[in-house]
Order: structure tokens, then C-alpha cells, then sequence
């Protein structure tokens, strides 16, 4: 009933709408066509100028109302420096978008057209030309040689020092592996892959695999002030590593291993008291679209102290342990069972 | 003496040269003048009829995933109605979510705003701008309507099918959209959208290659390249963008048909679906993304030039005052075009490429900055010290200029790798491709139908309505889109179903509310627009002089209903460049192109 009174609301308005739109029209015919058209001009200048003032506005409303709403500092040295430099881009494109839009407000409104006024015949000039292709030119000449320095500093190679955690993505969480004591992650075949018994198809010959941890419950433990080398895969469609607090995403593409590596400079303890939000945690979201439980396709980061860490490490049973221990009830964490597990995570 | 022409055909009229009065029409049947037709203007406006049916549809789409964005807690018996299965109880489901985001893209991009657009405007404004009969090919202009429509019913089918339509987005990555057990849309949804796509390359082909070769050949005398309007050097690009893009677009679409249906494995590698692995081994999903990108970057510009050249005529008449810098905006059109083709793997900065061929492709990206900037510099110059008359199409053409500014600035971010790092398929990405390609292309096309409505159906359309809808699009374009520059900044992936299980992104749920809110009643302005042009085509105020806005170009000095040879008498011969605005001695502020020039007279 409701959707019907809708319908029928709407469709009021609009005969409203249009019976207002045809009177209009014969009243111009009945008041001269040319003079309507004169008034109309200078409404239509005025409502110009008006809608310049309500857009400046609105952007400043939009400011205040959602600054508070950003993301809190970045918890990465890199992320330091993305936001500098985010910041340094919004400043330059912000003066060109406030004096571009203000000249085409205002030269709307300065020649609307008048009785007495003609055009000025000036079809071109070519020193003005000149100038505005040099000009933005070597703006983007120095934009590119700002990004790119920034580019080539984030992919270069992870130092040697660098803790080093695979992500594999499937359908819909994540799935984490370290390399145990050895400090080597052993070999993995997708023909292995077992749901219940071997998650990442871990290559039991190989020998550096028996200490290797795997989480299936998409949590990413890091330390501190220590690089981090990310090992990235996928074992069904492409997804994407996405952390926000860090200013870094890749994609997890099945058949390649991409990397990527930062230095995590907060814990999360720290970011709780910062932001004064007792529940504070860091996401990893899949930004690449991969089925209908992408929305949920949600992974945590710990960053915690060295000690912390270790003190976590020892905790973990290695994975050929946990699954050769319990070959009868292999499901060790829940939301991993099915590909189906969509509201198991996000409820998390 | 002007050529004489004889359009070949039996249901056109013929037009030959020395006899003094027009000939009328041979009578035609219906099927044939209004259906199977193959002049140009009647293409051009099925064209657009379609494109306005597609547009209701994918901007209908846009409302339906915009409730679940808006309100994820509520549900709304009326979806249900619409979508039955798929929105049970009034709640939409994730599959179909999905399938909505890919159809709105989809259609959109392809069928309104490239056929839609190009088709028309090519369709309509070629032969009448350059003073040609008809198109090279009637007949092929034909058949190029025709494939889209077969295409259209194709695709339209899908949305019926058990499984739903495609849902893996509008770029359909393989693997997901190659492997059925990976998503529901992935089933027979995804072939039918990949055949429906290949008889639509094969359209965009055939027009592509018609547009071309009437411009190169069938200009009438006097009209040089150097005298032919923006709109027709845009449209020029924008064919020839097509003519070399598409069919590398179909090329993966192939093996993305073969991959799906003759297990090959081109795009596939080491996957493990649906309980066991695959026997796929060797492809690279990669490959896909750069053949889906090669066309996928110039498609932006396919949608964005014909804007630009409507927008550079309606700017330039409406100021009563020429373009400035006629050679800068032709020379920036072709820097366009030409970059256009190498910045494709800015789309991929994240997918894993080499970071040095990323470095490349940063470089030429921010390049391209400089043409359209050019671009910007000579509409706000344009307008300096004109005269301007703010009719309903120079209002969206100032609003295109304004979308594309906004739009514009925001891809120098993504452009760059180091920033799109982070700002990678979130909202930001959203806002920026919504504003310079999808609004301030139909803030283009919308100007080019109010300037031109008058000559295709020989009335005008009501000017208050259009009033109206300029400001609630206006407005509502920017309500939607500025503030998704912030949800993109704090990192809000975009194609998520709902955000309220996300400690990250949940705190937006308020504005998501706004901008669905916005979005809805933006959706009600259009459909003022559809009421206007169809309820004008025979109602409107009926216009009573060959040259309503004071035009300089071709096409006004045609009758106020041209039939099929466009002229009745010969082809008017051109004498000058299309943007002389300027006292003509008697009154006037403008010099039709076929006035010649008179003793002393410079050439522009």
C-alpha cells in the first residue's frame, strides 16, 4: 500500500511539475518572447552565483562534518610519508579547482548577456596558449618526479631484517602462514589443497613446511618498527590485500606471488589509546571484487611489540602438528569450512 | 556548380541537381522510413531512443543498490516487485547486488554512453556538419543500429536467466567471471553478457568506420578539415579511438569464451574451486586486464570526446563569441587521442606489475593532464568578454565544464602510482570516474539534445523543464559524488554489499544514507528530462525559423524538417570556419559558414 501511495505521490509531483512548466511556456508567449527571455537570462545568472555559493559551501560542510570521520594517522613509516604527500596534491589541485571553477562561475555571470553589450571577437592568441600548455606541463613534470621517487622507494626490494608472512586469499577470508623457526616457507602445489586437512596444499616432502604456522582465522601478526615482506597468492579469483592504516593494497593473484613490504611504526595498542576507542583494530579488506561474499572478506593486523609477538609465536601449534594430531576432527577454526562462511566472518 | 548526387536505394528520395523544386519523398512505408531506415537522422535517433530506454534501466539499477547501500537494515517491498527471487522480502541478495553493479557499469558505459552518445551525435551531426547527403554506407549505418539493437536484446534477455546476469563487475576479471562454480553470474549470465559485447564491438566497428570515411570523403566544397566544427573533429577521434580499440577488446573476449567453454587456459592458473583444483595451468589473469585496459582507457575518452565537441559548440554559440583557439583544441584532441592508447596499466598499478613499466605509464598518465587542461583553459576564455545567453544547453555545457574540472583534477591522483596505492578500487576511484566520464558526459550529450532537439524533430522542448532538471542534476551529481572523495581517502572499498561489519568504514553509514537519498532523487530528475523529450517530439513549441539559436554551421540551413538528401535544392558550398561570430554588417552577430567572404574580409 505504502508503494503504491508512493507511486502516486510521485507521479503528482510530476504532473504538478509539468502543468507549472506549460503554463510558463504560454505565459512567455503571452508577455513577448524576448522579454521573458531577458529575465530568464538574469535569473539564470543569478541562480548560477547562487550555486556557486551553495557549492563552496557544501564542500566546507562536508569538511567539517566529515574530517572527523578519516582514517587515523598512518600506522606505517611509508603511510607518513603517503600522506604528506596526499596532502601536498590536494593543496595544488585545490587551487586550481577553486580558481577554474570561480572564473567559469564568475565569466558566466559577468557576460550574461546584455542589450548593449556585443562579444569580443578573440579566436585565439597564441602566447596565452603557450603559457597554458607549459604551465601545466611542468606541473606534472613535477608531480611525476614527486610520485615516481615515492613509487620506486615502496617497491624497491624488502630489506634483509624483514619478517616475512605469506597471505592467501580464497573465497571469502584470508589465510596466513609463517615460516616457524626455520625462517623458510616451504613449497605449496594447489593440487595438494585439501579444505579439511591441508588449507594452502603444503608440500609435506619438503621439509622447511613442518614448522610453518598457518592462521586460518585471517588475523596478521606483525611487529613493530620491523619490516614486514608480505608473500602474496590467491588460490581461487584475483582479490586484493588492502590496509588502509598502512596506505598500501595489492592484489592476490592466483598463479602469481606479488609482494609488498612496510614497516609498521604503531601498535595496536598504541592506536587504541590515540584514537580513544577501546575496540580499534586494523582491517584488511579485499578491494578486488570476487563474488558475492567480497563485502566480508575481512582480515585483522596485530601489530605488536617484539616480545609480544614471540610471547604469540609460542602459542601456535605448527600446522603438520594440528592437522597430523587431530586427523578425525580437522576443522581447528570455524569460517573455514565452506566457501559459504560469509556471515561467520563478518560477524566476527 | 555542385555535384550532382543520387543516393542510391529504393526508398530514398533522389535528388538531382538542376531541377528547381524539391522533390517530396516517394512514399514510403513506415517499416521502411522509421524501422529498417537508413537515413542517418532517423539512425541517429533510434539511437537515442534506445540509449534513453538503456539509461532508465541502468540508472533504475543504480537505485535499487543504492537502497541497500543507504539503508542495509531496511527492506523494501517495492525491490521485490521488480526483482522477485532476487530481493525476497524487499531485501536485496548479495548475488544480485553484484549482478546490478555490473549491469549498471555495463550498460552505461557501453550502451548509453558510447552508443547512446556517439551514435547519435555521429549518426545525426556528420553528414548534416559537413554538408554530405548521407553517410558513406547507409546501409552499413544500418546494420551498425541493428547489431546494437540485437546486442541490446541480448544482454536485456540476461537479466532473466536462472542464474542472474554477470556479476563480476564491469571489467568481468577472469578468474572469477571464467569459472561457473566461482559466482553465480558466472554461469550462462556471463556468456550471454560476452556475446551480447562482441555483436556490440561489431556495431561500434561498423559505425566507427562509416564515421570515418565520411568525414575524410563526402565534405561538401569549401569545407576543408580546417573548417569543419569541434563537434565533428571530436567525433572524428572518437571513431578512429574505436576503429583501433575495440577489436582488441574482442580479442580477449574470445579467449575468455574459450577459457569458459573449451578449457583453455589462457587467463587461468593453479586454481582451486568449488572443493578440488583445476587442471588449468600456465594462463595469466594478467593478460586479460591488459587487453580488457587497451580498450578499456580509450573507451573513457570514446565517452568523453563527443561531450568535449557538443560542449565547444554549445559554448562558442551561446557566447555569441568564436572558440578560442580552434587549432589548440584540434591539436589537443589528437594529443588525447594519441595518449590515450598508452595509459591503459594505470588501471593495474596494484596487480602485481612491474613497478619500472608502472613508472612508464605514471609518466604518460599525468601527460595527458596537459591537453585536457588546454581544453579547460579555452571554454573559460571562450566565455571571458562574451555575451552569453544561458539557453538549457549552454547551462549543461557549463555544467560539463564544471564536472570535468572536478572530475579531471581528482585522475591526477589516481594517475599517479604512488597515491593510487592507496586509493585503489575505494570510493575515490567512484567519485572521480563518475564525475569526468559518466555526469559530464551526459551533461554533454544532455546539452547536445537541448541545442539539437530542435532540428531533429522540429520543436523545442520546454525550457522551464529543462531548467529544472539542469539544477536537480547539477546539484545532485555533486551531493552524490564530492563527499565519496572522503570515503575513498579513508580507504572504503568500492562493490561492497554493506559496510556495518567493517570497524573501519562502518562510521559513513550516515552519509551512505545522504548520498543514496540524493541519488534517488536525482533519479526522479531525469526521468523529467524523459517526459520532456517525449511528450516535445509532438507536443513542443513548434519552431518557426531554419536558425533558432543563430548558428554558423551547416545543419541550420537546412529546411526545419529535412528529409532523407538533407538539402532540397544543391549542398551549400563553405566559404569560412564555423565559429565567426561577429557583426555581419546588418545586424547580425554571427556569419553562417556559407556566406562567402566579403572584398578585404580575413580569413580567421
Amino acid at each position: 500500500m505504502s508503494g503504491f501511495l508512493t507511486i502516486v505521490l510521485i507521479a503528482l509531483v510530476f504532473i504538478i511539475i509539468y502543468q507549472i512548466a506549460k503554463a510558463s511556456e504560454y505565459a512567455a508567449i503571452l508577455r513577448g518572447r524576448e522579454k521573458v527571455e531577458r529575465q530568464t537570462n538574469r535569473t539564470m545568472a543569478w541562480l548560477l552565483v547562487a550555486l556557486f555559493i551553495c557549492g563552496l559551501w557544501g564542500i566546507w560542510q562536508c569538511h567539517e562534518y566529515l574530517m572527523d570521520k578519516m582514517l587515523p594517522e598512518a600506522a606505517s613509516d611509508h603511510g607518513v610519508k603517503y600522506d604528506l604527500m596526499l596532502k601536498v596534491t590536494v593543496i595544488v589541485t585545490g587551487i586550481v579547482f577553486l580558481i577554474t571553477q570561480t572564473l567559469l562561475f564568475w565569466f558566466a555571470f559577468r557576460y550574461q548577456s546584455k542589450e548593449k553589450r556585443t562579444a569580443f571577437f578573440y579566436p585565439h592568441n597564441n602566447k596565452l596558449e603557450l603559457l597554458w600548455t607549459t604551465l601545466p606541463a611542468v606541473a606534472m613534470a613535477v608531480m611525476v618526479a614527486v610520485g615516481l621517487k615515492g613509487w620506486f622507494s615502496m617497491t624497491a626490494a624488502a630489506p634483509e631484517n624483514s619478517q616475512v608472512v605469506e597471505v592467501v586469499g580464497k573465497q571469502f577470508n584470508w589465510i596466513m602462514r609463517y615460516p616457524g623457526s626455520d625462517n623458510i616457507l616451504g613449497k605449496r602445489d594447489f593440487r595438494l589443497i585439501n579444505d579439511a586437512t591441508n588449507v594452502l596444499g603444503l608440500d609435506w616432502n619438503d621439509k622447511a613446511n613442518r614448522d610453518d604456522i598457518i592462521a586460518e582465522n585471517g588475523e596478521l601478526h606483525i611487529i613493530v618498527n620491523r619490516p614486514v615482506k608480505l608473500i602474496i597468492g590467491s588460490r581461487d579469483v584475483i582479490h586484493d590485500v588492502g590496509l588502509p592504516h598502512f596506505r598500501m593494497k595489492m592484489d592476490a593473484v592466483p598463479g602469481i606471488v606479488t609482494t609488498m613490504w612496510f614497516t609498521p611504526t604503531i601498535t595496536t595498542e598504541e592506536m587504541k589509546k590515540k584514537t580513544g576507542d577501546k575496540d580499534f583494530v586494523y582491517e584488511i579488506s579485499c578491494d578486488q571484487v570476487c563474488g558475492k561474499g567480497h563485502y566480508a572478506m575481512r582480515g585483522t593486523v596485530i601489530v605488536e611489540t617484539e616480545a609480544e609477538h614471540k610471547l604469540w609465536l609460542a602459542s601456535q601449534k605448527s600446522y603438520y602438528a594440528s592437522v597430523n594430531a587431530a586427523p578425525a576432527a580437522p576443522a581447528t577454526t570455524p569460517g573455514t569450512q565452506q566457501a559459504d562462511s560469509v556471515k561467520a566472518i563478518s560477524m566476527k | 556548380m555542385s555535384q550532382q548526387i543520387i543516393i542510391e536505394g529504393s526508398n530514398v528520395a533522389h535528388v538531382h541537381e538542376g531541377h528547381g523544386e524539391h522533390h517530396e519523398h516517394h512514399q514510403q512505408h513506415f517499416i521502411t522510413k522509421y524501422i529498417f531506415s537508413q537515413d542517418h537522422k532517423i539512425i541517429g535517433k533510434q539511437f537515442l531512443i534506445t540509449g534513453i530506454i538503456w539509461a532508465i534501466i541502468g540508472a533504475l539499477f543504480s537505485v535499487f543498490f543504492r537502497l541497500q547501500l543507504g539503508f542495509p537494515d531496511h527492506n523494501f517491498p517495492i525491490m521485490e516487485k521488480f526483482l522477485g527471487e532476487w530481493a525476497k522480502g524487499g531485501r536485496l541478495s548479495p548475488e544480485f547486488y553484484y549482478a546490478l553493479v555490473t549491469m549498471h557499469g555495463t550498460i552505461l558505459i557501453f550502451f548509453v554512453l558510447t552508443a547512446g552518445l556517439t551514435g547519435t551525435f555521429a549518426n545525426f551531426l556528420i553528414p548534416l556538419q559537413i554538408g554530405a547527403r548521407d553517410m558513406a554506407s547507409p546501409f552499413m549505418n544500418m546494420l551498425s543500429y541493428w547489431f546494437f539493437f540485437t546486442a541490446s536484446i541480448i544482454m536485456f534477455s540476461s537479466l532473466f536467466v536462472q542464474t542472474g546476469p554477470a556479476a563480476g563487475g564491469w571489467t568481468a576479471y577472469p578468474p572469477l567471471s571464467a569459472l561457473k562454480e566461482a559466482s553465480l553470474g558466472s554461469g550462462v549470465g556471463m556468456d550471454l553478457w560476452l556475446i551480447a559485447m562482441a555483436l556490440f564491438v561489431v556495431s561500434s566497428l561498423l559505425g566507427g568506420l562509416n564515421y570515418i570515411s565520411t568525414i575524410l570523403n563526402m565534405r561538401t566544397k569549401g569545407m576543408s578539415m580546417t573548417r569543419m566544427p569541434l563537434t565533428i573533429w571530436a567525433l572524428f577521434f572518437t571513431a578512429i579511438i574505436g576503429v583501433l580499440s575495440f577489436p582488441v577488446l574482442l580479442s580477449g573476449f574470445v579467449l575468455l569464451i574459450f577459457d569458459r567453454n573449451f578449457g583453455t587456459s589462457f587467463y587461468l592458473s593453479e586454481i582451486f574451486i568449488g572443493g578440488k583444483a583445476l587442471p588449468h595451468i600456465g594462463g595469466s589473469p594478467i593478460l586479460y586486464q591488459h587487453l580488457f585496459w587497451f580498450l578499456g582507457h580509450p573507451e573513457v575518452y570514446i565517452v568523453m570526446l563527443p561531450g568535449m565537441g557538443i560542449a565547444s559548440e554549445i559554448l562558442s554559440n551561446n557566447s555569441r563569441k568564436p572558440i578560442f583557439g580552434y587549432f589548440a583544441m584540434v591539436i589537443s584532441l589528437v594529443g588525447i587521442t594519441v595518449l590515450s592508447f598508452l595509459v591503459w596499466a594505470h588501471h593495474m598499478f596494484v596487480s602485481g606489475m612491474s613497478p619500472f613499466l608502472g613508472s612508464i605509464f605514471v609518466l604518460m598518465t599525468l601527460l595527458i593532464a596537459v591537453p585536457s587542461s588546454v581544453k579547460v583553459f579555452n571554454w573559460l576564455t571562450t566565455l571571458w568578454r562574451g555575451n552569453i545567453r544561458f539557453s538549457v544547453p549552454m547551462m549543461f555545457a557549463i555544467g560539463f565544464v564544471s564536472m570535468f574540472i572536478s572530475g579531471g583534477l581528482t585522475g591526477i591522483y589516481l594517475g599517479n602510482s604512488a597515491i593510487d596505492m592507496h586509493l585503489h578500487d575505494t570510493y575515490f576511484v567512484i567519485a572521480h570516474f563518475h564525475l569526468v566520464m559518466g555526469v559530464s558526459s551526459f551533461f554533454g550529450m544532455f546539452a547536445g539534445i537541448y541545442h539539437w532537439f530542435p532540428k531533429m524533430f522540429g520543436r523545442f522542448m520546454n525550457n522551464t523543464l529543462g531548467y529544472i532538471h539542469f539544477f536537480i542534476t547539477f546539484i545532485g551529481a555533486y551531493v552524490i559524488f564530492w563527499p565519496m572523495h572522503y570515503e575513498g581517502i579513508a580507504g572504503m572499498p568500492r562493490r561492497y554489499y554493506d559496510y556495518t561489519a567493517w570497524h573501519s568504514f562502518s562510521q559513513f553509514q550516515h552519509l551512505n544514507m545522504i548520498i543514496s537519498i540524493a541519488a534517488i532523487v536525482t533519479f526522479f530528475g531525469q526521468l523529467l528530462f524523459v517526459v520532456n523529450f517525449f511528450v516535445s517530439i509532438f507536443r513542443g513549441r513548434k519552431v518557426n525559423e531554419p536558425n533558432p539559436w543563430g548558428a554558423t554551421t551547416l545543419e541550420w540551413t537546412t529546411p526545419i524538417r529535412p528529409g532523407h538528401g538533407n538539402w532540397p535544392g544543391e549542398i551549400p558550398e563553405v566559404h569560412r570556419w564555423p565559429y565567426d561570430y561577429k557583426d555581419d554588417g546588418n545586424g547580425n552577430d554571427f556569419v553562417p559558414q556559407t556566406v562567402p567572404l566579403k572584398p578585404g574580409e580575413e580569413v580567421h
